[in-house]
Formats: C-alpha cells, sequence, structure tokens
C-alpha cells in the first residue's frame, strides 16, 4: 500500500479472507457465537489458522508465522470487522502477538509466537485497571522459585478463554511483562457482561500466582505504550470495516424500502444522510489506512497518527452505526436486525483502548496546546 | 513516455529555462512545448502520453523548482477549460486554445451560472440562435471568476427550448472582447467582487467555436463541474502541514492567557478533520483518478468546505472583540497571479467562508451527487422531468 492505495497482491488476499469469512462468520453464526460463554468457534479458529494462517499474518517467518506488514494484518481486520467475525482473534493475534513481537526475550519469542501463529495457543494481554488505564494494580514477587503476581487486572480481552494471558505487572524495577498460563494457581477469571456480545471480556484476580518473566524487568512501560497505539491502528482498521458494512446497509434498505409510494432513499432527508455517511466512511478510511502505512513502516509519527486515527473512526463508525438504525427505522431498533451488533461493536470500540476525547487529549499534549 | 524519460524532459527544461530568470509566461510555454503541461494527453495538446499518476511527480518537482504555477496565472482555466477543451475539444480547437491557455496569455472564465439558474444549472435561459454559419448569443451569466481579467470563455447556452432541459444546451467558446459582451462586477458580502456578471446581447460566435455537437453541450458542462470539485476540493492535497494554523491559532490565545479547555478540543478536531480531508484528497489522487475525476472530488468539495466554515469560524472567535472588526469593506477585484493579494484578515476570510459551501455546487447538491450517482439512491420525484423547457415554470 502506498498512499492509502491497496496493491493487487492486498486486494487478492482481502478477497481471499472475505470468501472465508462469508461462508464461516454469517450473521447466524455471530448469533450463535455471541450467546455463547467462549464467544468463538473452535473448528473455524482452527481452519483460519491451518487455511490461511491469519492468525500469525504479522508474526515473522522465523516464529512460525507467515511474515507480513502491519498493513495485511489490518486488512484481514477490516473485513473481520464488516462479518462482525467473534473469536479471539484481535486479543491473540494483536495484542498478545505485538507484546511479544515488541519485546527483547528471544527464547520467549521462539517458544511462545509460533503456537499463536498456528492458532494453538490463543493468547491475550492483560494490562488496564478498572478505569480502563494501562496502570499499576498487579504486584510482582520475585521468589526463590520464581515471579509471583498479585492483584487485578479488568476489561482483559478473551481473557476467559485464552490458554496464555501476558500480564503487565509492577516489579522491583517498574513495570515489566509476564506469561501466566491458564489455570494457574491463584488465577481467578469472571466473565463480564458486556454491551458488545460479540467481543468478550472478563475481570481476573491474581493471588500469588506463578508467572514468567518476558524480558526484563522493568522494560514494559515503553513498550506497552508501542502495543496500545498499534492496537488503536488495528482496531480503527477493523472499525472501517464494520463502518462500510453499515453504509451498505444502509443504502441497500434505502432502495428497497418504500414509504408514501416512494423509496426512502429518494427523499432527500435519507439520501442527505446516507451522503453524510459515506463521507465519514471515506475519512475513515484515510485516516485507518494512512495509520496502517505508517504502523508498518515503524514511522515515529506513530503516536500522533495513532490518535489521529483512533479519535476520528471512532467517532465516524459510531455515527454511521448510528444513522444506520435511524435509515431503518423500527425495525433498526429490533434484536433480530443486525444494526445493534454493529451499534454496540461501534460504541464499544470507540471506548477501548481510550475514547475519541482521550486522544485528543494525548494529542494536544504532543502539540504543547 | 517513461518515468525515466519524463525525469529527463523534466531537467531539460529546468536546465533551459532556469525559473528564477525566465519569464513566467515563456517558462509555461516551453514547459507546454516540452509535453510537460498535461503528461497523459497527445504532444499536440501539450503532453507526453505518459501515464496519468506521473502528473504528480512533474508537480512535484517543477514546485520544488519555484517554477510558476499555470493555476496562478489562468485559475479557470486550467481547473476547468482546459480539462473540459482536452475532452470535448476538436484538434482544431486544442491547436488554437490549450497554448495560450497554459501560459495564461489568454485567461479563461466558465458561463454557466445564471441568476434563474443556481442549482439547476440546467434549466440555463441564455439563449444561442443560428444564424447564417454562426450563432448568436443573448442572455446574461454571473458568478464569473476573472471575467473581468479574460479573454475566453466557456459558455453554456439554450439551442433549442422545445426539448427537456438536459437535450437542448450547447457548449461554445467565446471571445469576452467581441461586441456585445458587457462585463460589471458583482459585489459580495466581503465587500470585494471577485465575480462578475457578463452581459450578451447579439454577441456574434462562429460555429467553429462550438464545442461539442449541438445539443450535447449538458455532457461538455459535466466535464467542466467535475474537474471544478476536484479542483476547489483538491487544493488541500497540497497544503503542506494541513491544520497548523489553527493550532498556532489557538497557541497565540493561549499566550494572550485565553486558554480555554473547549476551544483547545476544538482546535484538536479541526487539526484531525484538515488531516483527513489531506489524507483523503492524497488517496483520491493516488488512485489513479487523475484526468477523469471520480466521486472523490465531490467527498473533497463538500468536507473541505464544510471544514474552511468551522475553521475560520474558530479563528474569529479566537480573537474576541477583535473579531468582530474587518480591515475594510473595500470593493477589491482580483488579480493575477492569482494569491498575489496576500492573506485575508481572519474576518474577511470568515465572512468569505460562506460561499465555500454554495460556489462550485452547494453542499445539498453534492449530496445528491453522492447519494444518486455513488451510492446508487434514487433519483427525487421530478417535475420537469420529460418537460420541455419552455414549458417548465420559472
Amino acid at each position: 500500500m502506498s498512499s492509502g492505495v491497496f496493491t493487487e497482491e492486498q486486494e487478492e488476499l482481502r478477497r481471499t479472507v472475505r470468501t472465508f469469512l462469508e461462508r464461516t462468520s454469517p450473521e447466524s453464526a455471530v448469533r450463535r457465537l455471541m450467546e455463547s460463554a467462549e464467544g468463538y468457534d473452535p473448528a473455524v479458529w482452527k481452519q483460519m489458522g491451518e487455511q490461511l494462517g491469519l492468525q500469525g499474518i504479522h508474526v515473522p517467518e522465523e516464529y512460525g508465522g507467515s511474515g507480513f506488514s502491519f498493513v495485511e494484518l489490518c486488512l484481514v481486520l477490516e473485513e473481520m470487522g464488516a462479518h462482525l467475525f467473534s473469536g479471539p482473534f484481535f486479543a491473540s493475534a494483536v495484542l498478545a502477538t505485538e507484546a511479544l513481537l515488541g519485546s527483547t526475550d528471544e527464547e520467549a519469542k521462539k517458544e511462545l509466537l509460533p503456537g499463536i501463529a498456528g492458532g494453538e495457543t490463543i493468547a491475550t494481554l492483560a494490562y488496564a485497571n478498572d478505569a480502563g488505564h494501562p496502570d499499576g494494580a498487579v504486584e510482582a514477587v520475585s521468589t526463590p522459585s520464581g515471579y509471583t503476581l498479585s492483584g487485578a487486572r479488568h476489561f482483559v480481552l478473551d481473557g476467559a478463554l485464552a490458554d496464555l494471558i501476558l500480564v503487565v505487572a509492577c516489579a522491583d524495577a517498574g513495570p515489566s511483562l509476564f506469561a501466566v498460563e491458564k489455570g494457574a494457581a491463584g488465577l481467578t477469571t469472571a466473565p463480564l457482561s458486556t454491551m458488545d456480545l460479540t467481543r468478550k471480556q472478563a475481570d481476573l484476580v491474581f493471588d500469588g500466582t506463578p508467572a514468567r518473566l518476558i524480558g526484563s524487568e522493568g522494560d514494559a512501560d515503553d513498550g506497552l505504550v508501542q502495543v496500545l497505539r498499534l492496537a488503536c491502528v488495528a482496531l480503527v482498521n477493523e472499525s472501517v470495516g464494520g463502518a462500510r458494512a453499515v453504509l451498505a446497509q444502509a443504502t441497500t434498505y434505502a432502495k428497497e424500502r418504500i414509504q408514501f409510494g416512494r423509496p426512502i432513499g429518494s427523499f432527500q432527508a435519507i439520501k442527505h444522510k446516507c451522503a453524510d455517511m459515506l463521507v465519514a466512511v471515506e475519512g475513515a478510511r484515510s485516516a485507518a489506512y494512512h495509520a496502517a502505512e505508517v504502523a508498518a513502516t515503524g514511522d515515529s509519527s506513530l503516536a500522533v497518527t495513532a490518535s489521529l486515527a483512533k479519535s476520528f473512526v471512532g467517532e465516524a463508525y459510531l455515527s454511521v452505526a448510528a444513522e444506520n438504525i435511524q435509515v431503518h427505522g423500527g425495525i433498526g431498533f429490533t434484536w433480530e436486525h443486525p444494526a445493534h451488533l454493529y451499534f454496540k461493536r461501534a460504541k464499544a470500540s470507540s471506548l477501548l483502548f481510550g475514547d475519541p476525547l482521550h486522544h485528543r487529549e494525548i494529542l494536544a499534549a504532543r502539540f504543547g496546546l | 513516455m517513461s518515468p525515466e524519460e519524463l525525469t529527463a524532459a523534466i531537467d531539460a527544461l529546468l536546465r533551459n529555462h532556469p525559473p528564477a530568470t525566465t519569464d513566467p509566461q515563456d517558462f509555461l510555454g516551453a514547459r507546454f512545448d516540452a509535453g510537460l503541461a498535461w503528461v497523459w494527453v497527445d504532444r499536440a495538446d501539450g503532453g507526453s502520453n505518459a501515464a496519468p499518476a506521473l502528473q504528480a511527480l512533474v508537480e512535484q518537482r517543477l514546485t520544488a523548482a519555484g517554477a510558476p504555477q499555470p493555476g496562478a496565472y489562468n485559475p479557470i482555466g486550467i481547473g476547468m477549460c482546459g480539462p473540459t477543451l482536452l475532452a470535448h475539444g476538436t484538434p482544431e480547437q486544442r491547436a488554437k486554445y490549450l497554448r495560450p491557455l497554459f501560459t495564461g496569455a489568454e485567461v479563461w472564465s466558465q458561463l454557466f451560472s445564471e441568476p434563474s439558474a443556481g442549482s439547476d444549472v440546467a434549466g440555463l435561459a441564455t439563449r444561442a440562435r443560428r444564424d447564417g454559419d454562426g450563432w448568436v448569443l443573448d442572455g446574461q451569466k454571473v458568478w464569473t471568476s476573472f471575467a473581468h481579467l479574460a479573454r475566453r470563455g466557456l459558455l453554456l447556452a439554450r439551442t433549442d427550448p422545445d426539448v427537456p432541459k438536459h437535450n437542448g444546451i450547447t457548449a461554445f467558446l467565446v471571445d469576452l472582447h467581441a461586441p456585445g459582451v458587457d462585463v460589471r462586477p458583482l459585489r459580495q458580502m466581503t465587500g470585494a467582487a471577485e465575480f462578475n456578471e457578463v452581459f450578451f446581447d447579439g454577441v456574434r460566435v462562429s460555429d467553429a467555436d462550438r464545442i461539442g455537437d449541438v445539443g450535447a453541450g449538458w455532457r461538455v458542462g459535466t466535464t467542466t463541474l467535475m474537474n471544478e470539485r476536484v479542483s476547489l476540493g483538491g487544493a488541500l492535497a497540497t497544503r503542506a502541514e494541513p491544520g497548523s494554523d489553527i493550532l498556532d491559532g489557538y497557541r497565540h490565545a493561549v499566550s494572550r492567557g485565553e486558554g480555554n479547555p473547549v476551544r483547545r478540543d476544538q482546535a484538536v478536531r479541526l487539526w484531525i478533520e484538515a488531516n483527513v480531508n489531506h489524507l483523503t484528497a492524497i488517496r483520491a489522487a493516488a488512485g489513479g483518478n487523475r484526468g477523469k475525476p471520480g466521486p472523490e472530488g465531490s467527498v473533497l468539495k463538500l468536507t473541505s468546505a464544510e471544514y474552511n466554515r468551522r475553521a475560520a469560524e474558530f479563528q474569529v472567535d479566537l480573537l474576541g472583540m477583535s473579531g468582530s472588526l474587518v480591515p475594510d469593506y473595500e470593493m477589491r477585484r482580483p488579480t493575477l497571479p492569482y494569491g498575489s493579494g496576500g492573506v485575508p484578515a481572519p474576518t474577511t476570510w470568515y465572512l468569505r467562508t460562506r460561499a465555500n459551501t454554495i460556489e462550485g455546487g452547494t453542499s445539498e447538491v453534492l449530496r445528491n451527487i453522492l447519494g444518486e450517482r455513488v451510492l446508487g439512491l434514487p433519483g427525487d420525484v421530478r417535475v420537469d422531468k420529460g418537460v420541455a423547457w419552455k414549458d417548465v415554470p420559472r
């Protein structure tokens, strides 16, 4: 991709992923999985790893992945967002993967990444306090038999499902990254009742839970900031997929729905709403694709670009998801119609990793305002 | 022509005609003759038969070398009339008009809007009647930029009132110095007169200056209007640091002790918006739609107009009571090269931006275009459809 335009190879990959998701993640599957505790289909997850290698798309080949750039990861997420794909992809292939890739611990990478890349290991990252911010709340103590963690982590994506939990905890030298295995001693997981049923969260409590240090003590501070920036870029690309999907739904409905003897899309009140949705989607694409490019090149402007995109796309997706309900009228407010699923995904995504105002605060501070 | 050959041609142009010491018109003439005006067209038309995307390379190199911008010397000619001539002109018309258009030797105007035909341009009433082997024009045009400086105009006229409006229009190239043409300034709410009213009273036009077929003028005009939107919307793509003026404005307010968390957030919001528009412009240009404007032009025109309005209001609000002052309401008329008049005062600019959402297609018309042409939504119920122009109420 350059200047926000994808290459032919990338478009080919997009078509492949889209075809896979059309088959494996239709609305009926999304609804079935969102009602389940795990929120994913192990058979589809396995296929995704074995046939397409999507879980390892941004993992270098030396660690068992397919070695694509961050742009391809974002492109996959865009298609997943369009289909409301339900599963631990974001937790495992974005958060945990990027946290490991960003660490200096070669041994841990060689040991842990191949399983994640192949889909055999479902991993996640636990970093947030009870306000959703990356902050204290878990303490790491060094004992003769290794480290133990005590404290709580909140809003952990797929935290109840994950086989491997990467935890940011405070050791003597400062914030450090640890790995905890599912079912470890003293680990309690409590699934949360989420507004967006298609993305599961859990609270985790650690009570003297044995953990393995990844990298060295005190090096998770900058690392986490970088991982969260990448997470913002990944999430806005997922959101673009959802935004495009709701624009298509609204437009299709505006052409078909007849009231007062005319398709409602012939009324300017509806037509102009749809046009404004298109404008929002095009702006969101520009911001998200640019952020993906910047993330892929490792440019230092990522801090600004990620916050720009997270603020703009967060608002854009929520506004088009809301307008989609409005264009549909009564049917758009029903449980049976998919409009609310996208609306909930949009709102929850806008709050995840810092809401739009939070990211504008980051920008204002960077600009010295 | 390959990128390498194009680069060589640019090098030769800059070597043989150093911009610093060459008269701007001579430089632009040499650029045209070197095939670097519009790279994707034939040599005779000022091109090199190169890929349209390579135009960006030419613009970047020449801008970096400080070369004169053709658009500054003939804004409407370069932005709208040139592309229309390239798309619809005969070889004779292109040979006669394109080079002086590109160098600015002949400034161009676009004459579409009329007092009774604004958003509904196709309802225009200026008549062109057959007279021997030529035509005679009678009527009035309005909102005509640079007509007071222009030698040529691209004009749409009604040639057949007995058919539905779109089918009875023909496009002409008119000499604005011809007898019977009267150009008068049109004063706007800023006090200035950027635009003109142009009156036609029995003005003779040769049939050789008809562009496109008789009755096919609407198709010609559509090309022009699409280019207008790209030209108005696309100006953002070339901006160096989008939104930096907003941040500077807020910093000044802070230095006067007038920082405020609401305005601070407004500043960042506007900065984000400016950058998103900029990225969309870059994406649209990279999409290869140079020379073939697509719907992105309408998206950009809409977003940049709305942005300009809010950004200008923000700057005025930052000034407090000083924002209620204007330098003057003198009736200034534009001069060429364009942009040489300096930067307008914030309040003057604020008043000017009220036109941004009207000129070149109102935001409402643009939303119709996006809704119908891009999203494929059905058209509104129309009372003038299939009705002869002369029978439509006006």
